[in-house]
């Protein structure tokens, strides 16, 4: 089980001291959280990618090199990298090149925007959003995992005799997960090449995740790629703790009060019911999240989302030194849970020595 | 067979001359349907849920049970009190936030109140167009019921509208409907999702 954090990379006021960061704090601050995640020994960080304000997460790769520099383990990914409006050459290469700076410590998770006019702003048309999906992600594909490509598709330039550079370290391409929870066309593109799939799991009840959850594990085995059961499945979440739940209750109210997303709507105690949002002691934040394997079924990577809301950094940092405090316990459960045939999560290193021994079966 | 039936009152007064309305219909899909077990529903008293459910996009799970009831209903009666030309916001965010094919093919039986008889094609004008586009299968005759329907030289005019109406629905139950309905399965074989497998159908 991989256990990380996600970020949106919203910058929000703060409601409590009235301050809001600048751009300039909030990336600095977003480089401060994946550091203290590796320091406390989470295994992932994953950054959004948009192009509007409220949000500063525009250029991911970057981001997440320097942060690379900067950290020892933790794999760097993104939440999400948006295949429909990027030009597949060029995740292909900023990619890529990624992975050999940070020597194929990182993955990617593929989505679409959070808003509308995005598809316009970079010369794309919303209705095909789908179409766009597939046809940049066969091409990702292909630019990936064939040293000379000839292509020819219906968004984009043909291209004939070409080589994106630099390929791919150890050959091996960057593990692909696929982000959505509404569309049942991701979750085929993601069981029909055997990729991981991602549901959000943070701002809706659980319910709204698990039919393309088991969707897509019933057409990862019709692909040929294992059981229901051993496909790559990642979940989202969210909490915000302190040892006394009463206390971390007081203490988030007025960011949830008027929270970007749920702000000015369903109290608290209702939300904290109704969506995986957990407000309370580390204890509560560990039960709660053992409880999602119940549910969706042993997976094999969580995030949490710890810097929303206007929370101030210093809040976020405490916020990852108590997960670092339940961290044990929860890799212990999890583990102690896991049927023997449910795979890990995909590393570099485990698909290049399983591309190695692929090679020494067949010569 | 029993036939099930949802009736949705829009009214936000109480008592409400919407829902009160509502109750006559349904009394009259009683009589003409027979055997019909209904659920009637006021939408004042999931005001708070549906205000929620427009900002976070997920319905409380009392929300949830109302709409999954529309969504199995053989048919719908809505009643909506007319408010400055239309129906009330509330009622259209009770829409709003419902799937969009949720009652695709659905009969549906329309009715409105209003404090004067020349808000009554509110129901053509407001109502029809917004179950049009929900695609539902709307009963010809619409209800409206101004005060003066309330007394007692308008109350068979006001029977007899409900009773045309109710009689068309129990029609239009008894018909192959519009062939259509809300399609739960996804579909694995559209070409969007053939072209995933096979890039050359792109």
């Amino acid at each position: 089980m991989q256990i990380g954090i996600f970020t949106v990379g919203d910058v929000t006021p703060d409601p409590v001291n009235g301050t809001t960061p600048t751009e300039h704090e909030r990336i600095k601050a977003t480089v401060e959280i994946a550091k203290k995640a590796d320091e406390i020994g989470l295994d992932v960080f994953a950054t959004g990618e948009h192009h509007n304000p409220p949000f500063v997460p525009s250029s991911p790769t970057t981001t997440l090199a320097y942060i690379g520099a900067q950290t020892k383990n933790l794999i760097l990914s993104t939440s999400t990298t948006l295949i429909t409006t990027n030009d597949p050459v060029k995740i292909a290469e900023d990619y890529a090149t990624l992975q050999h700076l940070v020597d194929g410590r990182m993955d990617l998770m593929l989505g679409r925007g959070n808003t509308a006019p995005v598809y316009p702003w970079f010369g794309k048309d919303i209705s095909k959003a789908v179409e766009l999906t597939i046809e940049n992600y066969q091409l990702l594909r292909k630019l990936w995992d064939e040293p000379v490509v000839n292509w020819e598709g219906k968004f984009r330039t043909p291209l004939q005799g070409f080589t994106s550079t630099p390929a791919p370290l150890d050959g091996v391409a960057p593990f692909v997960w696929h982000g959505s929870i509404r569309t049942p066309e991701v979750a085929e593109l993601a069981a029909y090449y055997g990729d991981g799939y991602f549901a959000n799991n943070i701002f809706w009840p659980k319910e709204h995740y698990i039919r393309l959850i088991n969707f897509y594990r019933q057409r990862y085995a019709h692909y040929g790629h294992g059981d229901p059961e051993q496909a790559i499945v990642g979940l989202g979440g969210q909490f915000f703790m302190r040892k006394n739940s009463q206390d971390a209750v007081n203490e988030f109210r007025p960011y949830f009060d008027v929270a970007p997303v749920y702000g000015h709507g369903p109290s608290l105690e209702d939300f904290t019911e109704a969506t995986p949002l957990t407000v309370g002691s580390p204890q509560q934040v560990l039960e709660r999240t053992l409880q999602f394997a119940d549910f969706f079924g042993d997976y094999q990577r969580q995030l949490f989302l710890v810097d929303h809301a206007g929370l101030p950094l210093k809040t976020v940092l405490e916020q990852l030194d108590l997960l670092g405090e339940i961290l044990p316990t929860m890799r212990e459960e999890f583990a102690k849970r896991r049927p023997a045939n449910v795979p890990d999560a995909p590393t570099h290193a485990a698909r290049v020595a399983a591309k190695n021994a692929e090679k020494e079966v067949r010569s | 067979m029993t036939v099930s039936i949802v009736a949705l009152s829009a009214g936000l007064g109480e008592p409400s001359t919407t829902r009160m309305l509502a109750d006559k219909i349904v009394a009259s899909a009683r009589e003409r349907l027979g055997d019909v077990s209904v659920e009637v529903v006021s939408l004042r008293e999931l005001a708070h849920d549906i205000t929620d459910a427009s900002l976070t996009g997920f319905a409380s799970a009392r929300l949830q049970h109302v709409y999954d009831q529309v969504s199995a209903a053989d048919a719908l009666i809505v009643a909506v009190p007319i408010f400055k030309v239309s129906y009330p916001g509330l009622f259209k965010s009770f829409v709003d936030a419902m799937e969009t094919d949720a009652i695709i093919g659905k009969p549906v039986l329309l009715a409105a109140t209003g404090g004067t008889a020349r808000h009554s094609l509110a129901i053509d004008m407001a109502l029809r167009p917004l179950f049009s586009y929900l695609q539902a299968f709307i009963v010809p005759t619409g209800i409206f019921a101004s005060p003066h329907d309330w007394g007692s030289s308008g109350e068979h005019a006001l029977q007899r509208r409900i009773d045309r109406a109710t009689g068309e629905l129990a029609s239009m139950l008894d018909g192959g409907g519009t062939g259509r309905t809300r399609e739960d399965e996804i579909d694995l074989f559209s070409d969007t999702m053939l072209s995933i497998s096979n890039p050359d159908l792109r």
